[in-house]
């Protein structure tokens, strides 16, 4: 396949992903965009494999092949409440990919320059050319000797960069995996010295830049991936559990950087334009988890809730406590439901359970609406596909800002296994943590219910007054459990 | 300690400030109690009832007097009365503060405690106790029984074999307590019913009840009750034209007409003017539940029914409560009750008056020798007050103004971003190669694209885009594929195993967007 016939795929698969990416607007055109994507990626892997350049056919066949299994493999088994660790896992790869690229870049420049050094003196521009090819200079490895100078040394910092991100992408999906899977401790932890650690091994990194541009030095490429892999794993063990809605998209963002770093290096356009599209993306998750939370990129990065500014207002009252017959009751008189599902619905994988409650109660004409706050669970988006693999109809499922004015009309508001996201204290005390943190307001509600497991404190530990107000009924017991049990009263 | 409660001695009044029942829940708290022979009687309760209670009965006045520490009673106290208390005794009763002096006086000298049962406070906590208010109900109810009962014909329309009845129109002025209750009363019994008030944020409550409110047509800012504590206040002269100007054109078909507008401490508003009176059918019936301070209505006269020449009955009693002595005594004592709750929080039967309380430092008003009226006034508003500011109405050209200056301030930003961008674009491509640059321009159109497609992502659909750029960043496979023919042995190695985890991401990606879209369903 000639080179023009490869740009040509290129271009129509950066089209097709673009579409891809736009499709996903609305939940029946998404299920169609997925198709342009997968043409896009076969499009593109195909030209590739049959354009110029390529090699060892058989052993690329064999890998993909087992690549193919294990992807098919881990797409079928994985739970829904998994999903965020398998996009953790799956960014990981996205990471080591690009180290190793990186990696092979420098190797094949030092090949090509020693090759260079040791051609014969007589032969210059189309004759060296015919030579190089001859001593086995194919595919990146050509267009690295055709670079000038000036060009090595843009390719030298782009590899640099490439392997950079992608390293502190590896290691920082691997530790966020690692935490969604409950394998590493969810609480923030950072050495002693913090991010001054960090930076030195950023400044550090950036040292070896220099060394790896005037000498050209191998060992300066490992250092400083041992370095980048020190900064991605601190950097997410400091950070907590219910930040990780940020820490994955960021994530996200890198491991698409990371692609467009090695686009770059390989001067590759449909890496970068995917690397761009993917990193713009992530970016654009984390901003919108941030503002979800109310709270500055940095001071995610940086981890754990900053301090209050002034004595927090004391909570009044006391928690009331209510049993399955007072529920089933409030829902049996209630018109109108809104459930409030959180984090904790996942992990009591009560998602079944919820649903078939919405079922029953919509067919006793009721109206049951979800509530979803931009933050619940520990991804974008995560209490959405719960609901959806339950088969709650997704037309019911609303955003914060829809349906935030509908509380006080509400009879009934359950909320499950949330805590910060429907906290009081967010607008009411200035001197919260969380203050200015928008949030569900179903305290506005008749009566509002809240499945937990125990009196304890959300992520933040913050005390959330909601408990406290006097239309709040506390029902306590393990989410799947507890709703498990009111399905039965409720005919 | 012993609390008592002596017969009334004001002619007329019916009702006892203890009941058996209050009695048992007093000792509860700890309290002995005693009460004056036949205190109960008028009210239905028999002097055997209270001893049943374990109410001890005392044969006299004087002896109740001195026998007990508190002194629980209705009326205002006479001065024979307030002259058998003693410096260690406190008096619970209606005291009328604002307007007995000389009582207060008195009641210093001795150096006795009074709590003034009408100055609890409006507030939440304190409604258990508001004996303004469960009199108040009852007179509202009682109003249109009396006016019922004055009246020649149903309430409520009915077709009947003989004929159609019309229903009959009730019109309610002042829809506090009373006015509410009378409202209640009268719509059950099925008339037609309006009410009226000064306030108008009652004018849902008075909807709730199933009255209809009568608005005036009044530009001017009407008065918020919440200043002055839910009751109402003087209201201006143009005001009040408007408001008569309304019951004017009301009277002639109104059937009965239940008053009870009452400012505190003022003389009642006259509200229903001779020519109102003069402009109703005979047959009609007004009750002024304001006769007390003077009526709401020329004619009345206090404590008497007239009838005047054109044949409208005007009551003007002013004993509704004690006309339901029953009723009206069991809530005033579960209200004194209440009281001395608050006051007994040890519940040791030992009286804890403490001054720092809101409810209790307002409804005091003689403390150890000191005159303690009127109390300041309360932490707690009693109603929420109401929002004033309403979003200011804009006028095209302020509406265009704020476009215009939105829209400049937008192209502003976007102008210095594009300018900032360009100035950084310039700087790269004076040093960097052409070759380079191509690239960058992809990089920086595909930013761009990336920025403005991923907006219109819809929320719900944040997991399935994130699974698919996952699947989307395996096309780092390109970059193993163009390396992996290499003739060294270690790059073809690291390109393998990169080749392997970018094809899992890509297959795994996109196999999981499709399992997870294909969930989603619409209802």
């Amino acid at each position: 396949m000639s080179i023009g016939i490869v740009s040509a795929a290129y271009i129509a698969a950066a089209i097709l992903f673009i579409l891809s990416l736009g499709g996903l607007s609305g939940q029946e055109s998404a299920k169609r965009a997925v198709w342009y994507g997968i043409v896009g990626m076969a499009a593109a892997v195909f030209a590739t494999f049959f354009g110029p350049g390529m090699g060892a056919y058989v052993v690329v066949v064999l890998v993909m092949i087992v690549g193919a299994g294990i992807g098919q493999f881990l797409a079928k088994k994985v739970e829904m409440t998994e999903m965020p660790q398998l996009v953790a896992a799956l960014h990981s790869f996205v990471g080591l990919a690009a180290v190793f690229i990186g990696y092979n870049a420098e190797l094949e420049m030092n090949r090509v320059a020693d090759l260079i050094a040791a051609a014969p003196a007589s032969l210059t521009g189309t004759g060296l050319e015919s030579w190089l090819h001859e001593q086995g200079v194919d595919g990146f490895a050509a267009k690295v000797a055709h670079k000038t100078n000036v060009e090595l040394n843009i390719l030298k910092v782009e590899v640099f960069l490439g392997v950079f991100i992608g390293a502190v992408t590896f290691t920082g999906s691997v530790i966020a995996f690692g935490k969604l899977a409950g394998k590493v401790t969810s609480a923030a932890k950072k050495l002693p010295g913090g991010h001054f650690l960090n930076a030195g091994a950023a400044i550090l990194s950036l040292i070896l830049l220099v060394i790896y541009m005037t000498t050209g030095a191998g060992w300066t490429l490992i250092v400083m991936s041992l370095l980048a892999f020190f900064i991605g794993y601190h950097l997410i063990m400091g950070i907590g559990g219910a930040d990780m809605p940020v820490v994955v998209s960021m994530l996200n963002s890198y491991s698409g950087w990371a692609a467009s770093a090695i686009g770059f290096s390989l001067g590759n356009d449909l890496l970068i334009v995917v690397g761009a599209l993917v990193g713009s993306s992530g970016a654009i998750l984390s901003y919108i988890m941030c503002k979800a939370m109310n709270r500055s990129f940095i001071s995610v990065i940086l981890g754990g809730f900053g301090g209050a500014a002034g004595p927090q207002m004391e909570v009044e009252g006391e928690q009331v406590a209510i049993d399955v017959d007072g529920v089933a009751n409030a829902l049996d008189e209630a018109d109108s439901v809104i459930i409030v599902p959180g984090y904790g619905m996942a992990v009591a994988q009560a998602q079944q359970n919820v649903a078939e409650l919405t079922r029953k109660l919509r067919a006793k004409g009721k109206e049951v609406r979800f509530a979803i706050h931009p933050v619940a669970g520990r991804l974008p988006g995560h209490m959405n596909v719960l609901l959806a693999e339950a088969k709650v109809p997704y037309d019911i499922v609303l955003e914060m800002d829809e349906i935030n004015e509908d509380f006080p009309e509400t009879d009934v508001v359950i909320v499950i296994g949330s805590n910060d996201i429907v906290n009081p204290a967010a607008q009411d005390d200035p001197n919260s943590p969380i203050a200015g943190m928008p949030v569900l307001e179903v305290w506005k509600a008749k009566q509002v219910f809240v499945s937990k497991r125990g009196q304890g404190t959300g992520y933040s530990g913050i005390e959330n007054p909601l408990f406290y107000k006097e239309n709040t009924r506390m029902y306590y017991g393990d989410a799947k459990d507890s709703i498990g049990a009111l399905l039965p009263k409720i005919d | 300690m012993k609390i008592g409660t002596p017969k009334e001695v004001e002619k007329g009044e019916a009702r006892v400030a203890m009941t058996p029942d209050s009695a048992r829940q007093l000792q509860k708290l700890g309290y002995e109690c005693a009460i004056e022979t036949g205190a109960g009687a008028q009210a239905g309760f028999a002097d055997a009832d209270y001893e049943a209670a374990g109410v001890e009965v005392l044969g006299s006045a004087d002896a109740l007097w001195s026998a007990v520490d508190i002194i629980a009673k209705v009326r205002i106290p006479t001065s024979a009365e307030l002259d058998k208390l003693t410096a260690d005794k406190t008096l619970i009763t209606f005291f009328n503060p604002g307007g007995n002096t000389e009582g207060l006086e008195q009641a210093k000298a001795k150096g006795a405690n009074v709590i003034a049962m009408e100055m609890v406070p409006r507030i939440s906590r304190a409604q258990k106790m508001d004996a303004l208010s469960s009199m108040a109900n009852i007179a509202g109810y009682r109003a249109v029984i009396e006016a019922g009962n004055n009246f020649g014909r149903f309430f409520t329309g009915q077709i009947t074999a003989a004929g159609k009845v019309p229903p009959a129109k009730v019109l309610v002025v002042g829809a506090g307590v009373a006015g509410l209750a009378a409202i209640g009363t009268s719509t059950s019994l099925g008339a037609i019913t309006y009410a009226f008030d000064v306030r108008p944020e009652v004018a849902e409550q008075v909807e709730s009840m199933g009255a209809e409110f009568v608005y005036l047509d009044f530009e001017e800012e009407q008065q918020d009750g919440a200043a002055t504590g839910g009751y109402a206040s003087v209201s201006s002269p143009e005001f009040r034209e408007a408001q008569l100007a309304k019951f004017r054109e009301l009277a002639p078909e109104i059937d009965i007409v239940i008053t009870t507008a009452l400012i505190p401490n003022r003389e009642a508003p006259k509200l229903w003017l001779e020519d109102m009176v003069k402009a109703m059918k005979p047959g009609s019936v007004i009750v002024d539940l304001a006769a007390e301070k003077g009526g709401n209505v020329e004619g009345t006269v206090m404590d008497e029914k007239v009838v005047t020449d054109n044949g409208v009955t005007i009551i003007g009693y002013t004993d509704f409560p004690s006309r339901m002595a029953a009723q009206s005594s069991t809530l005033y004592a579960t209200n004194i009750r209440h009281m001395m709750a608050d006051l007994t929080p040890e519940k040791d039967g030992q009286i804890n008056h403490n001054m720092e309380d809101d409810v209790i430092r307002g409804a005091t008003v003689t403390y150890q020798g000191e005159i303690t009226f009127p109390p300041p006034p309360p932490k707690v508003a009693a109603i929420a007050a109401q929002k004033k500011e309403k979003p200011k109405e804009l006028t095209a050209e302020e509406k265009r103004a704020q476009e215009i200056a939105a829209f400049k301030a937008q192209t502003k930003s976007q102008v210095t971003l594009l300018a900032v961008g360009a100035a950084v674009m310039l700087i790269i491509g004076a040093f960097a190669p052409a070759s380079f640059m191509q690239h960058f321009i992809v990089f920086a159109l595909a930013c761009f694209v990336g920025f403005q497609v991923i907006w219109n992502v819809s929320h719900s659909l944040h997991t399935p885009l994130m699974a698919v750029t996952n699947a989307i960043s395996g096309i780092i496979i390109l970059g193993a594929l163009l390396q992996v023919g290499s003739g060294s042995w270690l790059v073809m190695l690291l390109s393998a195993i990169s080749i392997l985890i970018a094809t899992i991401n890509i297959v795994g990606g996109f196999m999981v967007t499709r399992r997870m879209l294909a969930m989603f369903q619409k209802s």
